[in-house]
């Protein structure tokens, strides 16, 4: 229970008083320090958290000076990240060393540290709000992750959330919550974009009283961290968004169902629930509106396929996690046989706020048929690898270039992957077109949950096909053979074209294969599986022949296609001899040095250690 | 009723008393976190508590272990005392992550999902860890090692032996 607050809320007054009181207290403190605790642990936040606590406390300031343990802040590239407010300094890379030069210089003197802040365009730029980055942003659904400790529900309440929920219960009936958010056009941001209101008013319009609620967190695509990053940084949005889609279609029951292998995230809805229900916003009679409804949190396996809808219903039901077909759909029978909705994390994140400024406000964001925001995890080789939010329409270019700073090392762009294993590689003619669920589906990728991984040069486009293929292969449950087999087929055929014993008409046999999968798998993850394949074949073409026919591997990752050996250049350092894992290089110090072929495991250990340019492949 | 169990010697019953305790009326449906506490309680899934829970929970053995081997988190054999976890996602893919894995199997002589025989270390891959901005990344126990190379894993290898 909330220290001054020990009574349930059991009115819109009284969450409203709480947040007013709790927005008071937040005033007394002149500085607030933000760590990221989530995504920025894995390079040592705690540490610095930890000295920071030890010096403010050391020197009194901890009564003016809040540190506060937030989530994600979003540019993950400069981890361990921290941000000042008021003054809006952004540092980087900190370490407990920096601690109390940030102290003196930022926390007393009010001046930036430009040691720590990123560089743009050759300058020091230390305030978030002359970013790139940030400025071209429209972080709405993200206004809160990283700006608040989410285990601390007094801070989410502080921002104003649960109070649209509140209001919602009291104020509306369940048919207008579901009209509002059908005009507000939005739209399943899993990946496959079903308008999310027309999904409640099914659930709600099929017969009988027992009804469930499913959060899908099982964020399952490579290379996709935003649900991760929500969950973790502002659970609050999530349940909120669960307690008003509930109510509108009639739900008392609910689940989130979430990957074992986000053990933060597990941990911070377990203390979002728990404070959530000792407040009266979850449970019976929620905020006294006379509704009842609880969630539950329950964690995936490690199955992939669970994050199709009715092979996650099985699982939850205790089963192998193995699809079932549709009709009939979740809406009519679901989770044991009752009627069932399931939205994704960043879908209900997106329902407060929808409700709290109307569904003509969120309207006017986006395209024509993609309305609002997409979250993006931008990886793979750009330099700003983050947690990006967008408007719907936004171009890669902005994307990547505007927002990402590019790639690495100068190199040239060669593709963006949207959509995972059913998504597929965007080539750089598309970069000027603007990014909705339609627009991308036109040119081969999905927008899929929001993975976005960028490809340089020296990325191989078969090796990529194979790479998804091989996951889905892996990850399929085995039920129906189109999936089973035709995946394994396609996979033989791929493997061959790396490996350089691949013939032209086998390509037509990969084509024809992907369309019988695509067409004859029982569900969404193999009749999407075909598509890596299918938008590199479109795309990049060249490059499966130059395999196929040249036997070589432009983008030189494809070993079988690759002869490792030392140029004259050579300067005899030993340091390529050194590393070698195998003992394939032999030479005197100062002598040419050379590799057996026999031995060599084509590692790539001594091209990358090289310095003069002298191993070639 | 005995206290320990079966084939395998030195199973103790107590951990699944306790579960199946703490989880009252539990039927067919709560068969994942059964299976999800089992495994944290005993470290892997002893074949012999398995048939334990069938009979006391009067779920049928068939399904306990087509549950128990359709679940890529679920294992049969002990585990080694460390474990490597190299992800194998998009965004480590294209970062180097084939080479980081290739580094591991050499340096530990195994294969993903083997155990070396010593019972240090068991290897394996996961779909994606979701840090993407630490790629090409690995995990070993709870601990986090990004931006590798494959240069680099000897030496990380080295520290939990």
């Amino acid at each position: 229970m909330i220290p001054m607050f020990d009574k349930k809320i059991e009115s819109l007054n009284d969450i409203e008083q709480l947040r007013k009181r709790l927005h008071g207290e937040r005033q007394s403190y002149k500085t607030r320090v933000l760590i990221c605790m989530t995504g920025c642990r894995a390079l040592g936040a705690q540490d610095v958290a930890a000295q920071l606590r030890k010096k403010l406390k050391s020197l009194s300031l901890d009564e003016e000076v809040a540190l506060v343990e937030a989530g994600c802040i979003g540019i993950c590239a400069i981890a361990p990240v921290l941000l000042i407010e008021p003054h809006g300094y952004l540092y980087g890379g900190v370490t407990p060393e920096d601690v109390d030069e940030i102290i003196s210089t930022s926390i007393q003197q009010g001046k930036a540290v430009e040691r720590l802040a990123l560089i743009q365009n050759g300058k020091s730029a230390p305030c978030i709000d002359e970013i790139d980055f940030y400025k071209k942003q429209n972080r709405s659904v993200l206004e809160n992750c990283g700006r608040i400790d989410p285990r601390r529900i007094e801070d989410a309440i502080e921002r104003g959330e649960y109070v649209t929920a509140i209001k919602t219960l009291s104020e509306k009936e369940p048919q207008q919550v579901i009209d509002e958010v059908t005009q507000s056009g939005l739209r399943g941001r899993g990946g496959a974009g079903f308008p999310t209101g027309v999904k409640w008013g099914f659930c709600r319009k099929s017969p009988g009283g027992e009804k469930y609620l499913i959060c899908n967190a099982d964020e399952g695509d490579p290379g996709a961290f935003m649900d991760r990053a929500l969950l973790e940084g502002d659970p609050h949005s999530v349940i909120e968004g669960m307690i008003i889609a509930a109510y509108a279609i009639g739900a008392s029951r609910g689940f989130i169902y979430v990957r074992a292998e986000y053990p933060i995230a597990v941990e911070h809805i377990n203390i979002a629930l728990r404070q959530a229900r000792s407040l009266g916003l979850l449970g019976k009679n929620i905020g006294g509106a006379g509704f009842d409804f609880d969630i539950e949190v329950r964690m995936g396996a490690g199955a992939f396929v669970c994050g199709e809808e009715t092979a996650l219903i099985a699982s939850l039901e205790g089963k192998r996690g193995m699809p079932t077909s549709r009709p009939p759909f979740p809406a009519v029978r679901g989770y044991r046989e009752k009627p069932t909705n399931i939205n994704n994390v960043e879908t209900f994140a997106n329902v407060p706020l929808i409700i709290r400024n109307g569904a003509d406000w969120y309207n006017q964001i986006g395209t024509e048929k993609s309305k609002g925001t997409k979250i993006f995890a931008l990886a793979g080789k750009v330099n700003n690898t983050g947690l990006v939010e967008v408007p719907m329409g936004a171009t890669l270019r902005e994307i990547i270039f505007g927002i990402g700073g590019g790639i690495p090392k100068g190199r040239r762009f060669k593709a963006a992957q949207m959509g995972g294993p059913s998504g597929g590689c965007i080539p750089a003619k598309y970069l000027d077109n603007g990014i909705d669920y339609d627009s991308v589906q036109e040119i081969g990728a999905i927008m899929g949950s929001g993975g976005l991984i960028v490809m340089d040069e020296d990325t191989c486009m078969v090796d990529v096909a194979r790479y998804f293929l091989q996951f889905v292969q892996s990850e399929s449950c085995g039920k129906c053979t189109p999936c089973r087999v035709g995946t394994k087929k396609m996979l033989d055929i791929l493997g061959a074209i790396c490996e350089g014993r691949a013939k032209p008409e086998d390509i037509e046999t990969l084509e024809q294969l992907a369309a019988d999968v695509q067409q004859a798998s029982l569900c969404g993850l193999g009749q999407t599986a075909p598509s890596p394949v299918l938008s590199t074949l479109a795309n990049f073409k060249d490059e499966y022949m130059q395999h196929v026919v040249e036997k070589k591997c432009p983008a030189g990752v494809c070993k079988s296609l690759l002869r490792y050996a030392i140029l004259e250049v050579c300067t005899g350092c030993g340091v390529c001899k050194k590393v070698c894992p195998v003992g394939a290089i032999s030479g005197e110090t100062k002598e040419l040095h050379r590799i057996d072929p026999d031995v060599c495991t084509k590692c790539g250990q001594c091209f990358e250690v090289c310095r003069f340019g002298a191993v070639a492949r | 009723m005995g206290d320990s169990v079966g084939i395998e010697a030195g199973l103790k019953l107590g951990p699944l008393d306790e579960i199946l305790a703490s989880m009252p009326g539990v039927g067919a449906e709560s068969l994942v976190p059964i299976l999800q506490q089992v495994q944290k309680a005993y470290g892997h899934l002893p074949r012999a508590i398995l048939m334990e829970v069938s009979e006391r929970t009067g779920i049928p053995a068939s399904r306990i272990f087509g549950v128990a081997t359709f679940y890529e988190q679920f294992h049969l054999e002990p585990h080694g005392r460390h474990i490597v976890r190299c992800c194998r996602g998009t965004a480590c893919h294209v970062r180097g992550g084939p080479g980081i894995a290739e580094a591991i199997r050499h340096t530990l002589g195994i294969e993903p999902g083997e155990t070396t025989e010593d019972m240090c270390f068991t290897f394996e891959t996961v779909a994606c860890l979701g840090t993407c901005f630490l790629a090409p990344v690995i995990m070993v126990n709870n601990d986090y090692y990004g931006n590798l190379s494959s240069r680099k894993i000897k030496k990380i290898l080295e520290k939990y032996t």
